[in-house]
């Protein structure tokens, strides 16, 4: 570790990780429910459980850009971050209203959530991804500010790179843009419409930035090669990301009651939002080309080639697939959205946090920069298990998607949802098996980190820079 | 990439095309809020729609259902519900009403919430509102 503060990011990293094993474990639980329709039920109906997955999956992915930012930020700036103390505070503060928040979706049920929370005052409850009571986002964007004005200090008074400004832009973008949370209006149209700038304009706008940092930042170290050369990558992948991404939310306003020029809008943008990923794809693959070195750490390595393979399929490609509005017309709210939503999501975010927790938790754990060849080996099972096990889970959504699809909407006789869902059960059972092999991915990737033996180094004959 | 394509270009190319592409949807927006209550059906928002789009989100309806196909996949699409128990709130009101406390053995089913008989003719009444917005045609058809 260059800089002694950057410990702070460790409690992160694992907070994220225990986070995830909840994530997934509710994930199988739905998986199941999908077929075992009444598998757990009154007791977790199907709702609560997804609500518990999907608010997870957020929560735990903050913990990793945050952690991540944490890391990264003293040493762009060279400099101590600006306050250890209130990154341990804000960590513990966050820990605990997630906790508190989980544990209120599954304690009682979400009306009296929604009551005991004052969500009267200021409803902004059972909204999907925003189903969070009105005073957990409130802290939310509390621990946001806190988080953000302790980089911000800190890069205010070390070494400005455009690898920690870019981060810095993502970061209050993304508070910025979860303040339309508040918003509700009574008007289903507005409420849609205004949703989509918390959902869109994260996933497919500012988080982009901090992806595209994280990605520039691993690859300098991992290959050397020159910052010059990275960070104009940086800046050309995310210019492509919001040119594309941010009239792209038109994609999402087809069907949902606004003008029918957003068909055009959002079909022409969107489809080019497969481009901004297809770049990250050629970045990591031509930075490790060109490296300069060997990195002892390999698993950090498969990681950051993995997020640049799997974000182009997940979000570009099975993006695409169903982004064109005639063909969203029929695909729009099916297992197709589901099949995209789950690799997207993996590819892009999930393995960007993964990258950077093999690239630093080595060195948080004081090695120099590697863990032993026998900890990689196994961190290495657990990234191939679970990035093929998603791609599995993708195909079977998009099988049961297809024939939905055409069951439901296509076909001259359109038979209705349930009837139809009952002709879906094998690609939901196969499903259900491929999340379990990523569960067995999940659980190989954390018995890594307790695979001693000594650090992996590099040989002799491996261990030069070249110019 | 090209050495004659500089660094501060790409900077350029982000700053520049990011802030035009944001004012383009600042300005496109704006323009969508001004003409919809052409087709958002605002006209029909009563205070007992409004109670009624808090009954369904006090509820988490969205948790297993689409609407306008929002939500999740896991229960029938309620945009056009109203249209489907042939534009009859009793029958949506009786579905509600009737679901099992233990749920049906084997199968998917909707908790039972107990509604008030205000709650349920209040969400009754912003599902038949959803499904007057003027949604380009969508669903494709009565099933959703």
């Amino acid at each position: 570790m260059k800089y002694s503060s950057q410990s702070v990011a460790k409690p992160y990293f694992i907070a994220a990780i225990g986070l995830f094993v909840g994530q997934i474990l509710f994930g199988i639980i739905m998986g199941l429910q999908y077929v075992v329709g009444d598998f757990l039920f009154p007791e977790v109906p199907f709702n609560v459980a997804r609500m518990v997955h999907t608010n997870l999956l957020i929560v735990w992915l903050l913990f990793g850009f945050m952690g991540a930012a944490y890391f990264m930020v003293p040493e762009e700036s060279e400099t101590e971050l600006y306050s250890p103390k209130l990154a341990i505070i804000l960590f513990w503060v966050f820990l605990v209203a997630g906790a508190l928040t989980i544990v209120g979706y599954l304690a009682v049920p979400y009306a009296t959530l929604a009551r005991i929370t004052g969500n009267d005052l200021l409803p902004t409850m059972g909204r999907e991804f925003l189903e969070q009571p009105t005073i957990t986002k409130i802290g939310i964007v509390i621990v946001v500010l806190g988080f953000i004005f302790n980089i911000g200090m800190t890069i205010l008074r070390g070494r400005k790179t455009v690898i920690s400004m870019v981060l810095l832009m993502g970061l209050v973008g993304l508070a910025v843009f979860f303040l339309f949370s508040f918003y509700n209006p009574t008007n289903l149209v507005l409420d849609k419409m205004f949703w989509w700038w918390v959902v869109h304009l994260w996933v497919e706008g500012v988080w982009e930035l901090i992806l595209g940092s994280i990605l520039a930042f691993t690859l300098i170290k991992i290959t050397g090669v020159d910052r010059e050369v990275i960070e104009k990558w940086l800046y050309v992948i995310i210019a492509m990301a919001l040119i594309t991404g941010l009239l792209g939310t038109g994609h999402h306003y087809f069907f949902i009651g606004t003008p029918d020029y957003w068909l055009w809008i959002g079909s022409v943008f969107s489809a080019m939002e497969p481009i901004p990923f297809f770049m990250m794809t050629l970045f990591a693959f031509n930075m490790v080309n060109k490296r300069r070195r060997q990195h002892p750490n390999r698993a950090a390595t498969l990681w950051v080639l993995g997020t640049g393979v799997m974000a182009f399929l997940g979000a570009g490609v099975w993006g695409f697939l169903h982004t064109l509005a005639p063909v969203n017309y029929y695909t729009h709210g099916s297992q197709i959205t589901a099949a995209h939503g789950h690799m997207a999501f993996y590819g892009a975010y999930v393995m960007i946090v993964l990258t950077m927790i093999s690239y630093a938790m080595p060195i948080l754990n004081g090695r120099d920069a590697a863990n032993s060849n026998k900890s990689q080996v196994v961190e290495m099972w657990g990234f191939w298990l679970m990035t093929i096990s998603m791609v599995f889970i993708t195909l079977f959504l998009t099988g049961a998607g297809i024939l939905q699809v055409y069951l439901q909407r296509y076909s001259e006789t359109p038979q209705a949802f349930m009837v139809v869902q009952d002709q879906l059960t094998m690609f939901y059972w196969m499903r259900e098996a491929a999340g379990l092999v990523f569960l067995a991915g999940l659980f190989t990737y954390i018995a890594s980190f307790f695979v001693k033996g000594e650090e992996a180094r590099l040989t002799p004959a491996e261990n030069v820079v070249s110019s | 990439m090209n050495q004659t394509f500089t660094k501060s270009m790409a900077r350029n190319i982000f700053f520049g095309g990011s802030l035009f592409f944001l004012l383009i949807l600042i300005g496109l927006t704006t323009h969508t809020v001004t003409v919809l209550p052409d087709r958002d059906n605002r006209q029909n928002i009563t205070p007992e729609v409004a109670l009624g789009k808090k009954v369904w989100e006090d509820n988490n309806c969205i948790g297993c259902h689409t609407l306008l196909g929002e939500g999740a996949y896991f229960a029938p699409e309620l945009g056009n519900v109203y249209e489907r128990f042939g534009r009859s709130k009793e029958a949506i009101k009786g579905f509600i009403k009737s679901r099992p406390v233990d749920g049906i053995p084997g199968r998917r089913s909707m908790p039972q919430f107990n509604l008030s008989e205000e709650e349920l003719d209040a969400i009754a009444e912003f599902l038949k509102y959803s499904s007057e917005i003027d949604t380009n045609n969508w669903p494709p058809n009565i099933q959703g």
